[in-house]
C-alpha cells in the first residue's frame, strides 16, 4: 500500500520539457531513500497548465510543483516525501498563500473557473493502467448501456443531452447516431476522428494521452446504439505518445474482455483498430478521412450520400471527434439533464480550448459553454504579457476567424461565434496582441490552406492560391483597393463552390479580418504602411537624430552595413540596403531607432 | 469481462490505490512526525500501519500525511489527529499496533484513545 502518489505529467508538452528525466530521477532518489514501497510515481496525462511544465503533483497533500528541474528532485524527495516538509519555494506560486498556508490547485485562477468533463481524468489517472480508469467509474457506462438500456434508449439520451460535435461544425451527436441506426446494413462502423489538424489545437491529443480508455468505451457504446461491431480510430502519426497509449489501452481492454466478443456476457461484440494518418489536414474532413482508412488517397467525396448512409466501405458509419467521445460516458452515467444544465441553451456542456499565442498561461482549459472570451483570456489565461494590449483572438484555426477586443464579452458558444464571423472549430485559441498584423495573420492561414488543399476541386485548388497571391500583393505594398474588393468576392465564391469544408472555410480568416480590421488592409494599400510594423516590405527603420548619441553600436551590429555615421554624430540607415532584421533596434541603448 | 460484478470488484480494489488523490471530504488528518527524531524512533512503520489500516477499512474521510518535528522529541513517534473542526489530539510513543487501535477507536468509532495521548504519557 502506497502512502503517497507522485503524479508527473507525461503529456507531449511536459515530455518535451523533459518530464521523462524527472520521472527517472524521482525513481532513483526514492529508491536511494528507501521509499520505493511507500511512494508511487505515476506518469499521467496533461494537467493543462503547459506553460509551467514539467508539472508534478504530490498526494495526499495535493502539492503542485511547477517547472520542476532534475536538480530539484533530491530536495523534493528528501524534504517532502521523506520528512513531510513541502518545498514551498518550488511550488506553483499561485498556490502559496503565505509562509504558512498553501491553497488547493482548484482555487487558483487558472483552474477555479474551469469545469472539467472531457478532461476530467487527465492528470488524475495513469493512462497506461486500465485499473485506474475503472477506479474512476470507467466502463461503468458501457456496462449500464449493455445491461439496462436498449439501443434506442441510448440514442434518445444522447439526443436529449444536446451534445454537439466538438470537432468544429457542432452537428448534434444524437441525431447523427439516429441516422446511422435507422439505416439497415450487414455491417456498420464507428469511427473516431483523432486527426487533429488545426495549428494550435491539441485537446484531442491530450485526451488520448491522458485518458485513452474513455474513447474506447464511448465508441463501444455508440457501436451498441447503432448496431456496429467494428470501430476505427484515425490518428495522425505525429502523435506518437497518443498512438502508443491508445494501443496499450486497446490491448488492456481486450485482456479484460471489454473489447472483443460477448462483452459483459451480453452477446455484444465490438472491436477497435487504429489507423495512422500521415498528417494531411484534409484527412480531418469526414469523407476524406474515411477514404484514407479505406487505403486510398485521402480526398473528400461529395455529400450526399452522407456517411450515416454510405460511409466507410460504403456502409453506414458515424464519425465523432475525440472530445465529443470524451463526453459520452459522462452523459450516460449522469443523465442528459445534468449535461443540459451546463452551458447555454443551444450549446450544452463544456468546451476545451487550447490557449496559445500572447498569453501568460499557455495551456488547455475546459470551460462551460457561454463563458466569455474576456474570462478565458484575462482570468484563466492570466492576460496578455509584457505590457501589451489584447487585439484579437483567433479561434478555429485555418477554418475560423478572429474575435476582436470589441466582442470580448460575447458568450462563447457555437451560434454566437458563427454570428460574429468566427467559428468554434476544434477549439484552438490563439491570442494576439498589438504587435500582430491582421493582414499577415490572414496570409499565414492562407499559406497553410494552399499547402493543404488536396487539389481535387478547382475552387479550392485555384481559389486559395489566387487569394494568397492577392494577400502577398497587399503585404508587399503593391495592392489596390480593387484588390480588396476582388478578394472579398473570391472568398464568397470559394465558400459556395468548394467540395468540402476545407475549401468552404478557407476564406474565413480573410473575411473575419476584413470585417473587423478593414482599416489595416486599407492602410497597407493606400498609405503603403503596416500599422503593426510586421510586413517587412512596408516597414522602415529610422534613427531619431535627437536621441542618437553616435555610439556606433547599431552600425557594428548591422549585418549588411546599412548604417553609416561617425562617432558622436547621429547615424543614418540606408533603407535601400536595410533588410529589416531589427538587430539595430534591439541593440540601441537610447531608444533612438523606431519602425515607421 | 463477463459480468458487472467482476467490474465492480476491480473498481473497489483499484479505488483504494488512487483514493489518496482526492482532497475532498477529509474529516481527519493524521499527521505523523517524520523529522529525524521521529524516523529514528520508528515513525516509518507507524506511518505505514496507518496507511494500510485506513486502506483496509476503506476510509475515504482520512488523509494520512507527514509533518516535521513539533519539538517533543522524547515522545516520538508522535502522531497528531486533526479533525475538520480544527481540534487536535496528540498521540505519543506510537507503534504500529497502537496505530491500528487509533484507526479503529478514534477514526472509525470516534473515541479518542486517551491512554496513548500526550496527556496520559506525562502522568
Amino acid at each position: 500500500m502506497y502512502r503517497s502518489n507522485v503524479l508527473v505529467c507525461g503529456g507531449t508538452g511536459c515530455t518535451s520539457s523533459n518530464s521523462e528525466l524527472i520521472i527517472q530521477r524521482l525513481k532513483e532518489e526514492i529508491k536511494a531513500q528507501g521509499l520505493e514501497k511507500e511512494v508511487n510515481v505515476i506518469r499521467t496525462g496533461c494537467f493543462g497548465l503547459c506553460a509551467l511544465g514539467p508539472i508534478m503533483i504530490i498526494y495526499p497533500e495535493g502539492s503542485f510543483y511547477s517547472m520542476v528541474k532534475p536538480e530539484d528532485i533530491p530536495e523534493i524527495v528528501e524534504e517532502h516525501l521523506l520528512k513531510g516538509r513541502i518545498v514551498k519555494r518550488l511550488l506553483y506560486q499561485e498556490t502559496v498563500v503565505d509562509d504558512q498556508a498553501v491553497k488547493s490547485l482548484n482555487e487558483t485562477p487558472f483552474y477555479s473557473k474551469q469545469k472539467r468533463i472531457a478532461l476530467r481524468n487527465c492528470g488524475v489517472i495513469n493512462p497506461e493502467n486500465i485499473d485506474e480508469y475503472i477506479a474512476v467509474d470507467g466502463y461503468k457506462a458501457l456496462g449500464k448501456v449493455l445491461t439496462e438500456m436498449t439501443p434506442q434508449e441510448v440514442i434518445d439520451v444522447m439526443k436529449a443531452s444536446g451534445l454537439r460535435g466538438r470537432g468544429g461544425a457542432g452537428f448534434p451527436t444524437g441525431l447523427k447516431w439516429s441516422f446511422a441506426a435507422a439505416n439497415a446494413a450487414d455491417q456498420k462502423y464507428v469511427c473516431c476522428n483523432a486527426d487533429e489538424g488545426d495549428p494550435g489545437a491539441f485537446m484531442d491529443r491530450s485526451i488520448l494521452e491522458g485518458d485513452p480508455h474513455v474513447v474506447l468505451e464511448s465508441m463501444a457504446i455508440a457501436g451498441y446504439a447503432i448496431g456496429a461491431s467494428q470501430g476505427y480510430i484515425y490518428i495522425r502519426a505525429e502523435y506518437p505518445i497518443a498512438v502508443k497509449r491508445l494501443q496499450i489501452a486497446i490491448d488492456q481492454a481486450h485482456e479484460y474482455g471489454l473489447l472483443g466478443k460477448d462483452i459483459f456476457g451480453t452477446g455484444f461484440d465490438f472491436d477497435i483498430s487504429l489507423r495512422l494518418g500521415a498528417g494531411a489536414f484534409v484527412c480531418g474532413e469526414e469523407t476524406a478521412l474515411m477514404t484514407s482508412i479505406e487505403g486510398k488517397r485521402g480526398e473528400p467525396r461529395p455529400r450526399p450520400p452522407f456517411p450515416a448512409l454510405k460511409g466507410l466501405f460504403q456502409k453506414p458509419t458515424i464519425l465523432n471527434n475525440v472530445e465529443t467521445w470524451a463526453n459520452v460516458t459522462q452523459i450516460i452515467l449522469n443523465g442528459p439533464e445534468w449535461f443540459r444544465s451546463i452551458g447555454t441553451e443551444r450549446s450544452a456542456g463544456t468546451k476545451v480550448f487550447a490557449l496559445g499565442g500572447k498569453i501568460k498561461h499557455t495551456g488547455l482549459v475546459e470551460v462551460p459553454m457561454g463563458t466569455t472570451l474576456r474570462e478565458i483570456v484575462e482570468e484563466i489565461g492570466g492576460g496578455v504579457p509584457d505590457g501589451h494590449t489584447f487585439k484579437a483572438a483567433q479561434t478555429g484555426g485555418p477554418s475560423g476567424g478572429c474575435i476582436p477586443a470589441s466582442e470580448m464579452d460575447v458568450k462563447i458558444d457555437y451560434d454566437n461565434l458563427t454570428a460574429i464571423g468566427a467559428m468554434m472549430g476544434s477549439g484552438g485559441m490563439i491570442v494576439m496582441d498589438d504587435t500582430a498584423c491582421m493582414v499577415d495573420i490572414a496570409k499565414f492561414f492562407l499559406e497553410f490552406t494552399v499547402d493543404e488543399s488536396c487539389g481535387k476541386c478547382t475552387p479550392c485548388r485555384v481559389g486559395t492560391r489566387r487569394l494568397l497571391e492577392i494577400l502577398n500583393k497587399i503585404t508587399s505594398g503593391n495592392g489596390t483597393l480593387e484588390d480588396i474588393d476582388r478578394m472579398e468576392e473570391l472568398c464568397y465564391y470559394l465558400k459556395e463552390n468548394s467540395l468540402c469544408a476545407l475549401g468552404q472555410t478557407a476564406p474565413n480568416p480573410v473575411l473575419s479580418t476584413l470585417k473587423y480590421f478593414r482599416d489595416e488592409y486599407i492602410a497597407h494599400v493606400t498609405e503603403k504602411r503596416c500599422p503593426a510594423g510586421v510586413c517587412k516590405a512596408l516597414t522602415n527603420y529610422v534613427i531619431d537624430p535627437e536621441k542618437c548619441r553616435g555610439c556606433t553600436l547599431c552600425a557594428r551590429n548591422c549585418p549588411v552595413g546599412a548604417i553609416s555615421g561617425s562617432v558622436k554624430v547621429p547615424h543614418v540607415i540606408d533603407t535601400q540596403k536595410c533588410i529589416k532584421c531589427g538587430a539595430c533596434m534591439e541593440k540601441c541603448k537610447f531608444d533612438a531607432i523606431s519602425k515607421r | 469481462m463477463k459480468s458487472l460484478a467482476e467490474l465492480q470488484a476491480i473498481r473497489d480494489k483499484a479505488r483504494a490505490q488512487i483514493g489518496l488523490r482526492s482532497e475532498e471530504n477529509v474529516e481527519f488528518r493524521v499527521q505523523v512526525g517524520m523529522a529525524t527524531c521521529g524516523i529514528a524512533a520508528g515513525a516509518r512503520p507507524v506511518l505505514s500501519a496507518f496507511v494500510e489500516e485506513v486502506a483496509k477499512r476503506d476510509l475515504h474521510n482520512v488523509m494520512v500525511t507527514q509533518t516535521g518535528c513539533i519539538g517533543i522529541c522524547q515522545y516520538e513517534p508522535v502522531v497528531e489527529v486533526v479533525s475538520a473542526d480544527g481540534s487536535k489530539v496528540t498521540y505519543v510513543k506510537m507503534t504500529p499496533e497502537k496505530a491500528v487501535r487509533v484507526v479503529n477507536d478514534h477514526l472509525v468509532n470516534g473515541n479518542v484513545v486517551t491512554e496513548f495521548t500526550i496527556g496520559a504519557g506525562s502522568n
